[in-house]
């Protein structure tokens, strides 16, 4: 999909200890030119010790990082083609806001009014035209997020590094730092590395998404490939919710997997689209998540299969309501996700109701 | 700028950076802190010569008599008695020791409520103001205010004065040159070292903790003795010791106020080290004064720790 | 009605604290060399005395050259220290950094008579110097406490984003850190320049009999008919000391204001 854009940066097998524990366990990938990338996980996964790699604040411990194609290792963070926003934003106190996004000219050889123009453009550009007098100290939080960005942009990187940017900021401003992220990075067209632990964060902003756990790529995807086929059960829980079923593998033919799964029956599924994961011994597991199968309300009819089952559990939520319902044939419920259109009934606990569901939307782990 | 450009890990060895940059300063504390005191260590072990000290091991500047070496290389028929043999030096001893104890224990006592009052009952933009108040009178000349002191309380001092002219007394009190004097004066000398550390304690102390405490049904007062008290005790330690240790040694104090009639051990080791000139039997007291400072500042801190786990 | 006990009580405190200091201007004053009531008059004549005598001027002025190069010296060792001690992770630290500090704890008669022994015995002559030798000493742990919440107020990440933005090491540490820290230093220097001019036990033993100002008035309180000067004197220390203390705090809060961090109030 992407994988025609030359390379920006290139980990091979990176390992990184400090003293015994081990923080980065062989990372091995590469980030495309232009490209908005995540690194994804729970707190403590490696994901901002492999960023601070990029930006030359880590040594690794062996292990190679490219950058445009050239070695880093000898290169301090001083002399690198990236900049970072730091998740506290860092933004010098003592310094005005046009000091700060200045901060980086100080060996520009350009005239002074140019830089002061470049500043200008700087500030223009994340929306605070009029505030370079300000003390920095004044700023909101959104505004000193705003700075961080500007003071890092107008050094013109190949790479910004973003290390937990939106994480002290609320709900609402939030949201709408995540749609502006979007569109400096189309503006300015440089690759943006993201760091979060968000996973609604990485997949509405990122082009691909690295998901990490104890040190390694879980699964490097684009976000709708990760959230349709997640490679383990591990990163299907972590983005977004997902309901298994147990499952015995049948048969493997012609490109069709035939499978035995506990509450459904005997499925084909397809070997290419629909399967996941290497073959381990432990058995094998059907995932899908609480949109797509739909409850049936009266009169209502499947569109493809239909299993009967027990409203165990109804929490409301405005525009939604999850259902937790026991299959019949099962013996742990499976979480539902129904809209509440107009007209729509909500369930009591203890219904008897028909769950509507379609093999396409299974994905096998194996 | 003429920064390395080959290094391999931009922040280099934690331990190499850190090393060099407090060496300056740790030399100079090795050099005039730690050397002396081992110096002081070594002389008490040694022979008096006198002017010199003779390098001959012995024990006797602590247990038994000794003699010093003259300069015809004879053992003085006359000898002194060690440092914990001299009934001298162990009443100085156990003078300094009670002297400060009870400074300790008026200071911390008198601090504590002070403490409590600003960190609980005054304003938080006030705090700063009443700390700065309090830590005033630390901040001026501590040999005049020892001798404010004097003035206050001598015979025909401010007190007695202004007592006699008011026709409360007839004759002057005596409150000079007492070891009541020396308490109040050293009480007064070392107030903010004994009010800030419990401050920052009880500042440390999470009010939720307290309503916690009242919400569980125990009173004020309860609450005071079962959470409040128990989590200021590092306040208290650290007080206790920033106090005690500098009082055993106050040099100062018993000059000016206790006339020079009350010495203290540090009036000794200067009288061994300076006029008597001798410097082994001066070192082992000095050395005797660290251990005894040592040993009840480390008796202390073991009972605390046992008192805190109890209340656990 | 509640009676404001916990009030009262540190009130009265406070007045046990002040007693001393408020009396000495007022016998300053006084026109007698008895220091009792009634008083006598008002006088400006103890002033007058401090003013023209020759060996408090030469002491004042050993004072201030020993106070000056003593708050120097600290505040540079102390800032070495606090920064080795918060930027990096070593071994060593604990140990040194408790040596360092270990004057804070020590009596200071043993750490004087420990370093006058030592002195004479390597040969070192008694002067100024080795007062300031002294002084360093017991003011460094003060420097190095108030450097420490200095530099432990820096969030670190100021440090990397400008590495990050193309600074080196060193211009790092004079763009950034100096003028973050400086009103720390300021405070350390004014803090350390304070505790110097006031030492006396120092003073007394490792000094060759220059005159100092502590060893000087403790000289003076020995003989009655001089004592109004010192009363005139010391209006005039406490005067200065409140002054210089005013200023370190203006610039503390200053340090606080500027890199964010909430006032936790007061010295050490």
């Amino acid at each position: 999909m992407t994988s025609d854009k030359p390379t920006m940066i290139e980990f091979q097998d990176v390992q990184k200890y400090y003293g015994d524990y081990h923080a980065l366990r062989g990372i091995s990938a590469t980030i495309q030119a232009g490209e908005f990338f995540s690194l994804l996980g729970p707190s403590g996964c490696g994901k901002t010790t492999l960023l601070r790699t990029i930006a030359g604040f880590e040594g690794i411990s062996s292990g190679v990082v490219l950058i445009d194609g050239k070695d880093v290792a000898a290169v301090p963070p001083n002399q690198r083609p990236t900049n970072m926003v730091f998740q506290s934003y860092a933004i010098f106190p003592h310094l005005t806001v046009a000091q700060n996004v200045g901060f980086g000219l100080r060996k520009d050889p350009r005239s002074a009014a140019d830089k002061a123009r470049a500043v200008d453009e700087a500030l223009a550009m994340v929306g605070l035209s009029g505030y370079g007098g300000r003390a920095a100290n004044a700023l909101s939080g959104g505004q000193r997020q705003r700075v961080a960005l500007a003071r890092a942009l107008i050094l013109k990187p190949k790479v910004l590094l973003l290390d937990e940017p939106l994480s002290a900021l609320d709900k609402k401003l939030r949201e709408n730092m995540q749609v502006e992220l979007i569109r400096l990075q189309r503006q300015v067209g440089i690759t943006f590395i993201l760091v979060t632990h968000d996973q609604e964060e990485a997949l509405v902003m990122s082009d691909r998404i690295a998901v990490m756990f104890e040190g390694q790529i879980a699964q490097l995807d684009s976000p709708e490939r990760l959230y349709r086929l997640p490679k383990t059960r591990a990163v299907a829980n972590f983005i977004g919710t997902m309901n298994f079923l147990s499952a015995n593998i049948l048969s493997e033919a012609a490109g069709l997997v035939e499978v035995d799964v506990q509450g459904f029956g005997r499925l084909q599924l397809d070997a290419q689209k629909q399967v996941t994961g290497s073959p381990s011994a432990n058995g094998a597991t059907i995932g899908f998540r609480p949109e797509t199968a739909t409850l049936l309300f009266d009169g209502q009819q499947p569109s493809d299969r239909e299993t009967m089952a027990t409203v165990e559990e109804v929490v409301y939520y405005g525009d939604m309501t999850y259902y937790d319902v026991l299959l019949d044939g099962t013996s742990a419920p499976v979480r539902l996700s129904m809209r509440n259109v107009f007209g729509r009934p909500v369930l009591d606990i203890g219904t008897r109701t028909r769950v509507g569901w379609s093999p396409g939307a299974l994905v096998l782990f194996r | 700028m003429s920064e390395p450009l080959n290094r391999p890990r931009f922040w280099g060895s934690q331990a190499a950076s850190g090393l060099a940059l407090i060496s300056p300063t740790a030399v100079f504390a090795i050099l005039l802190l730690a050397a002396p005191l081992a110096a002081t260590l070594v002389y008490s072990v040694m022979t008096d010569g006198y002017l010199t000290v003779i390098p001959r091991f012995q024990l006797c500047n602590y247990i038994g008599e000794c003699h010093s070496q003259l300069a015809d290389g004879t053992m003085a028929p006359e000898g002194y008695l060690g440092a914990w043999s001299d009934p001298i030096v162990r009443t100085l001893m156990a003078r300094s020791l009670i002297v400060s104890m009870l400074v300790t224990a008026a200071t911390v006592l008198l601090a504590y409520p002070v403490a409590y009052f600003v960190s609980f009952n005054v304003e938080a933009s006030r705090k700063p103001l009443w700390l700065f108040m309090i830590t005033i009178p630390f901040w001026t000349s501590y040999v005049i205010r020892v001798f404010m002191w004097n003035v206050m309380i001598s015979r025909t001092g401010v007190i007695n004065s202004a007592l006699e002219g008011l026709h409360i007394i007839s004759d002057p009190l005596q409150m000079s040159f007492t070891i009541q004097a020396m308490v109040i004066t050293l009480a007064h000398a070392y107030a903010p070292f004994a009010i800030l550390p419990i401050y920052v304690a009880l500042e440390k102390i999470d009010r939720s903790l307290l309503e916690a405490g009242q919400d569980l049904g125990e009173t004020r007062f309860a609450t005071f003795l079962r959470v409040t008290l128990p989590l200021s005790m590092t306040g208290v330690i650290a007080a206790v010791l920033i106090v005690f240790i500098p009082t055993i040694g106050d040099y100062v104090t018993p000059n000016l106020i206790g006339g020079g009639k009350i010495p203290m051990i540090a009036n000794m080791i200067e009288k061994q080290m300076l006029k008597a000139d001798n410097r082994t039997l001066g070192s082992a007291i000095a050395v005797t004064a660290m251990l005894v400072v040592g040993l009840v500042s480390v008796v202390f801190l073991l009972l605390n720790r046992r008192y805190l786990k109890g209340q656990k | 009605m509640k009676i404001p006990v916990l009030r009262i009580y540190t009130l009265g405190y406070l007045l046990f604290l002040y007693c001393p200091i408020v009396i000495l201007p007022i016998f300053a004053f006084n026109d007698s060399t008895a220091l009792a009531f009634p008083l006598q008059g008002f006088t400006t004549q103890w002033f007058h005395n401090v003013w023209n005598d020759a060996v408090l001027a030469k002491a004042l002025k050993n004072s201030l050259l020993v106070a000056g190069a003593t708050a120097v010296l600290s505040t540079i060792f102390g800032t070495l220290a606090a920064r080795a001690n918060t930027r990096y992770q070593f071994k060593a630290a604990a140990p040194l950094m408790g040596l360092i500090m270990l004057p804070m704890v020590l009596p200071e008669i043993i750490m004087a008579m420990a370093l006058l022994v030592v002195l004479l015995s390597v040969g070192i002559p008694l002067s100024l110097f080795t007062i300031i030798l002294g002084h360093v000493l017991v003011c460094t742990p003060f420097a190095v406490a108030i450097l420490t919440s200095a530099f432990q107020s820096l969030d670190k990440s100021l440090e990397e984003a400008a590495y990050d933005l193309g600074e080196g090491p060193f211009s790092t540490f004079r763009l950034i850190i100096l003028p973050l820290v400086m009103p720390g230093i300021i405070s350390a220097m004014l803090i350390c320049f304070t505790i110097s001019l006031d030492e006396f036990i120092v003073a007394n033993f490792l000094g060759s009999g220059e005159p100092l100002l502590s060893t000087f008035i403790y000289g003076q309180l020995r003989s009655p008919k001089n004592v109004p000067n010192i009363m005139a004197l010391g209006t005039i220390l406490v005067g200065v000391s409140v002054i210089l203390l005013a200023l370190a705090e203006f610039f503390r809060r200053r340090g606080l204001a500027r890199t964010g961090v909430k006032d936790s109030g007061g010295f050490l």
